[in-house]
């Protein structure tokens, strides 16, 4: 497939120019194109998940490689991985039903099998697997710890060596259909990135109030379509937009807000502490929400949040489902962020005439980066296209989209 | 002296404000500017207690009226005969002894005096400032104010066709009912004959003012049409010509309980004369009618601008950009306000003077010139009357930009000053004392204070470290320069923020000085901030709450080196303390212009506004100068009276004012 070889290449160049920004627009790239490569995979006669598992974790990793800071490309190949794993696991009991069904004299063998590669099968075994696919510990697996539940882990997680040898001969049959079935499922997928703002959106109304006053920073658009609903279910209120200099987000969002009839105050970051006091919400659009419940946003959040939590105001974070990363972070400010050319702070060779280079002058560093780290302890609620949830709940969320196997790719 | 202390002190109490002039005139005379808007307090003005002080207190300006070389010299002499005049300095010694004298004896003849007096000196005034209508108001209001005293009912018939006194009926129209509430209850006086022969010598000088200003005023309305900005002015100057025949009405509704008790209709008059040159700092903006009045005084054209942020209306809002051509071009046509503190007002307009302490210095430089050609006029008492012109003087300066709180501090020092002097001193020797006192002030309060505070801070500063600053501050600057002078190893990190980017003259400032920078916008503040150990900031006020008042974004910095527990330093003048509290930025704040915010740097043209977008009415820019910092962010301050936590400030400014007053 030099076709799909090349369109990845192509996207990863992208990705490290930077010229795709936007986790929205960065994940919906990210999942057409490994639609296209889970298509272009030709999938072997046995094995086939394993196979669409290796070849999308491959391009994958180049991706994460091409803008590690760009969470969404990390998530949306976490996602696609998962939904292999789903759809082959629910293959593979439906198929399994069907053999305990027909080959009722072949289950002495399973087992034996079982007994040999797998000694030490437990309980606790068992509950671990359940987690690892992410199916709901059901009590009923809980208690039977039965050769059915016990094939889960078998199939799904390790190859299936055995299973190739024992059912190769009902594979022709669902050989397409798995690959249909992913297929299927990544449409999915990209119909909910697509349509996160209006699932985030229509929560707004129970959020805004008559009159409120609404603070938020960067350029969002779930924050825009966020207000616009409430906007059009005849509530009004009033925004102050923190202009976010150097890369002026907000001014960009304020006249989207404006166009759309919303009475906006663009105010400097410098003043977000001084009005912050007679603001009522402060919402926010994420970058990524971190498995703890911490949000990575545009630069100047974290003051915003800090104000926030001084005045008691309520911090309220946007997030697509894209957006949740299954990582903890370690120190995000730094290794989850990323310093962009200071010539948006200062003109290139402004200020060349007071540095002579030599021993003993002066020196000028700029700092300049992207993203800013909010630690869960100032997040008042997540608003997600589920519903809103609580940042210690997130966690949670995050367990039931991404499979554990591939939490570290 | 002591009696008018005792007279002030409930005002004083009630304005704690900066710039209350601890003086009695202006102080008693704030009443009736009060009482305007609201009945309740009219009817304290005219109470027996309130009333009599400030007539014992006024009669002292009534004798020495002429502050204008007017025709009429001679008949003033003639008429003041009756009551004592002495030099200004042996004047004072008088008050205290001939009040009641002065108060009985010597009336109408001063009154009437008064009133002529002040028409004449109008129209001299129009004749220069032409395209000034902001101070021609002021001055007819002067004018209405001291004009309908005497014998209104006898003059009224000869005077009503003339422009002239039109125009002061429409000025006066808000004042005069005021004056009736005041007035009423008083005997009535009769009006001499020197008065009407007063009258109508006034009268005829002023016909060929009159018309030039009828032209004046035509060629206004014609601007104003033609600008079809201020829809309110256009028409208020268009209604002042044809205003003869519509106007007439009202004023003489008004003016017919007037003809009663001349007198204390003039001392009110006086007074108001003397409260219209009292700067009101706290002025609110969203107060129209006040608003309304404070422009018609006003020296500086302002437009207001028409897509005010609704939070801050009580803050003034203008349109930018169009007072300065209109000011400079005035520059030798405005004689009431001395070139030097013209030439400051000008600079603070333009931005050409920023920084608490440069605005201060440059203000009390022009005062000290301004003292300097000072005459008192005859007949005047310097106290009084330099009091006065500062007020004056202040009052323009505010009009420019407001003033921040330290030059209200210094301001007040001032007037503290000239209250002071020892009556025994001559005119020459008062000028030369002042002025050595405001050259102390500068030296002790400003540039020794910034040397003991570097000396101070220099102390906290120790090798290895990295200093954090935000903005710019002088002081900070000159701490930074001279550790890395005494060569201390240190690394400085400077924050930015838009619109002013005052942090980029700081930055180039210490890299020539070879300092290694870092440079970054308050948005990076959090990721910067595990760098720092240690923050220095500026400020420009530090209330008695341990509020501190500065540079907006200054709370910013203070609050999340407060979350990552990094001392937070602030260096600050004792002289920039004040009396005041303040928990928020918004009730107390000045706002800067809302282009600075909407222009952005060009490389990001996406995020331009069009012109278009500019003018919706939905979208307002806020540009903020100042925040307040909540005390618990500050770990210490640093002032030249040493490093004290912010619990401190309240003693230190209540020692201060002490020595202030000794000073």
């Amino acid at each position: 497939m030099p076709d799909v070889q090349s369109t990845v290449v192509e996207f990863v160049n992208k990705l490290r120019k930077r010229k795709i920004e936007g986790s929205q627009a960065t994940a919906k790239c990210t999942v057409e194109l490994l639609r296209s490569v889970i298509s272009h995979q030709r999938v072997p006669h046995a094995n086939q998940a394993a196979a669409l598992i290796d070849a999308v974790k491959a391009v994958g990793e180049q991706l994460v490689a091409a803008n590690p800071v760009e969470l969404a490309v990390g998530n949306v190949v976490r996602r696609v991985l998962h939904i292999i794993r789903e759809e082959d696991l629910s293959l593979t009991t439906a198929a399994m039903g069907g053999l305990d069904l027909l080959d009722a004299s072949d289950d002495d063998d399973v087992d034996n099998c079982k007994g040999i590669g797998y000694p030490a099968m437990s309980a606790a075994v068992v509950a671990a697997a359940a987690r690892s696919t992410l199916r709901p510990p059901s009590l009923q697996t809980l208690l039977e710890g039965t050769p059915e539940s016990a094939t889960v882990p078998y199939t799904s997680s390790s190859g299936a060596d055995s299973e190739s040898k024992s059912k190769s001969a009902d594979k022709s049959s669902l050989t397409r259909k798995l690959k249909h079935d992913v297929i299927e499922g990544v449409n999915q997928l990209i119909h909910e990135i697509a349509g996160c703002h209006e699932q985030i959106a229509e929560q707004a109304i129970e959020h805004i109030h008559q009159n409120e006053v609404i603070l938020t920073l960067g350029s969002s658009r779930t924050v825009l379509e966020f207000m616009c609903a409430a906007k059009e279910k005849k509530r009004s209120f009033r925004v102050f937009v923190a202009e976010g200099a150097p890369r002026y987000q907000g001014h960009l969002l304020a006249k989207e807000l404006v166009a759309r009839g919303l009475q906006t105050t663009v105010i400097t970051d410098s003043a977000v502490f001084a009005m912050i006091s007679r603001v009522n919400m402060v919402i926010i659009g994420a970058h990524a929400v971190m498995a703890n419940g911490g949000v990575i946003g545009p630069v100047g959040v974290n003051m915003a949040a800090l104000a926030a939590q001084k005045h008691a105001v309520p911090f309220v974070v946007l997030a697509g489902s894209h957006k949740l990363c299954p990582l903890y972070p370690h120190n995000p400010e730094v290794l989850l962020n990323e310093l962009r050319s200071p010539s948006e702070l200062l003109d290139f060779g402004e200020f060349s005439d007071c540095l002579d280079f030599g021993a003993g002058s002066g020196s000028i560093q700029v700092v300049n980066p992207t993203f800013d780290y909010v630690p869960p302890n100032l997040v008042s609620l997540f608003i997600t296209d589920t519903g809103g949830h609580n940042p210690s709940y997130m966690y949670r969320l995050i367990a039931d989209y991404y499979s554990a196997d591939d939490l570290v790719m | 002296m002591d009696t008018r202390r005792g007279a002030l002190a409930v005002p004083k109490v009630r304005r704690v404000g900066f710039f209350t002039s601890i003086e009695p005139p202006p102080e008693s005379s704030q009443r009736p500017n009060r009482s305007q808007s609201g009945p309740v307090e009219a009817t304290t003005s005219s109470s027996p207690l309130s009333n009599s002080p400030s007539g014992n207190l006024i009669s002292p300006v009534l004798i020495p009226p002429s502050r204008h070389h007017s025709d009429n010299l001679t008949t003033r002499v003639a008429a003041a005969a009756p009551v004592p005049v002495p030099g200004p300095a042996a004047f004072r010694r008088y008050l205290a002894q001939d009040r009641s004298l002065l108060h009985v004896g010597s009336y109408n003849p001063p009154d009437s005096l008064l009133g002529t007096s002040t028409p004449s000196s109008n129209g001299e005034f129009s004749e220069d400032s032409a395209s000034l209508f902001g101070f021609q108001r002021s001055d007819s209001t002067k004018l209405s104010a001291s004009f309908p005293n005497g014998g209104f009912d006898l003059t009224l018939a000869v005077r009503a066709p003339q422009e002239s006194e039109t125009k002061i009926a429409t000025a006066s129209a808000s004042e005069g009912k005021k004056k009736i509430a005041k007035v009423s209850g008083k005997s009535e006086s009769v009006t001499t004959k020197p008065q009407k022969e007063k009258e109508q010598k006034a009268l005829k000088d002023k016909t060929t003012k009159a018309e030039r200003r009828a032209i004046q005023e035509a060629q206004r309305a014609a601007k104003a049409a033609a600008k079809g900005e201020g829809s309110r002015r256009a028409d208020e100057s268009g209604r002042a010509n044809p205003g003869k025949a519509t106007k007439k009405p009202q004023p003489k509704k008004e003016r017919l309980p007037v003809t009663s008790s001349v007198s204390e209709k003039t001392a009110v008059a006086v007074e108001k004369e003397k409260r219209m040159d009292v700067p009101q700092t706290l002025m609110q903006y969203d107060d129209r009618s006040r608003v309304d009045k404070a422009k018609r005084r006003a020296v500086v054209e302002q437009t207001e601008s028409k897509n005010k942020v609704e939070l801050f209306l009580h803050l003034p809002q203008y349109e930018r950009g169009n007072q300065l051509p209109n000011l400079s071009s005035n520059f030798f046509t405005l004689d009431s306000i001395h070139h030097a503190v013209y030439k400051v007002g000008l600079q603070h307009l333009a931005g050409d003077i920023s920084g608490d302490n440069a605005r201060c210095i440059a203000m009390l430089q022009a005062f000290q010139e301004a003292i300097e050609d000072y005459i008192t006029p005859p007949m005047k008492d310097l106290t009084m009357d330099l009091t006065t012109k500062i007020n004056g003087y202040v009052s323009f300066l505010i009009e420019c930009r407001p003033l921040s709180m330290s030059m209200g501090n210094a301001i007040r020092f001032l007037k503290n000053q000239i209250r002071k002097l020892p009556v025994n001193l001559s005119e020459s020797e008062a000028k030369i004392s002042l002025c050595s006192d405001i050259g102390r002030f500068i030296d002790e309060k400003i540039i020794l204070a910034d040397k003991a505070i570097v000396q101070h801070a220099v102390t906290k500063i120790r090798d290895g470290e990295v200093l954090l600053t935000y903005g710019f501050s002088c002081v900070v600057e000159m701490i930074l320069l001279y550790a890395h002078e005494i060569g201390k190893k240190f690394r400085v990190v400077i924050v930015d923020s838009r619109p002013n980017l005052e942090g980029q003259k700081l930055l180039r400032r210490l890299v020539t000085r070879g300092l290694d920078c870092t440079y970054t916008h308050i948005n990076a503040i959090s990721y910067i901030m595990r760098e720092a150990t240690r923050v220095f900031l500026g400020a420009s006020s530090i209330f008695s709450n341990g509020t501190l008042y500065a540079r907006v974004g200054t709370a910013c910095i203070a609050m999340v080196a407060n979350a990552f527990s990094v001392p937070v330093i602030v260096c600050c003048e004792a002289y920039k303390f004040h009396e005041r509290v303040l928990l928020d930025s918004i009730c107390s704040n000045e706002l800067g212009d809302p282009d600075a915010v909407a222009n952005i740097p060009s490389f990001r043209t996406n995020a331009k506004h069009s012109k278009t977008i500019n003018n919706n009415k939905n979208l307002q820019f806020l540009n903020l100068m100042y925040d307040s910092t909540p005390s618990e962010y500050i770990s210490m301050i640093v002032s030249d009276y040493g490093m004290i936590p912010p619990t401190s400030i309240p003693v230190i400014v209540r020692e201060y004012r002490r020595e202030h007053l000794l000073l």
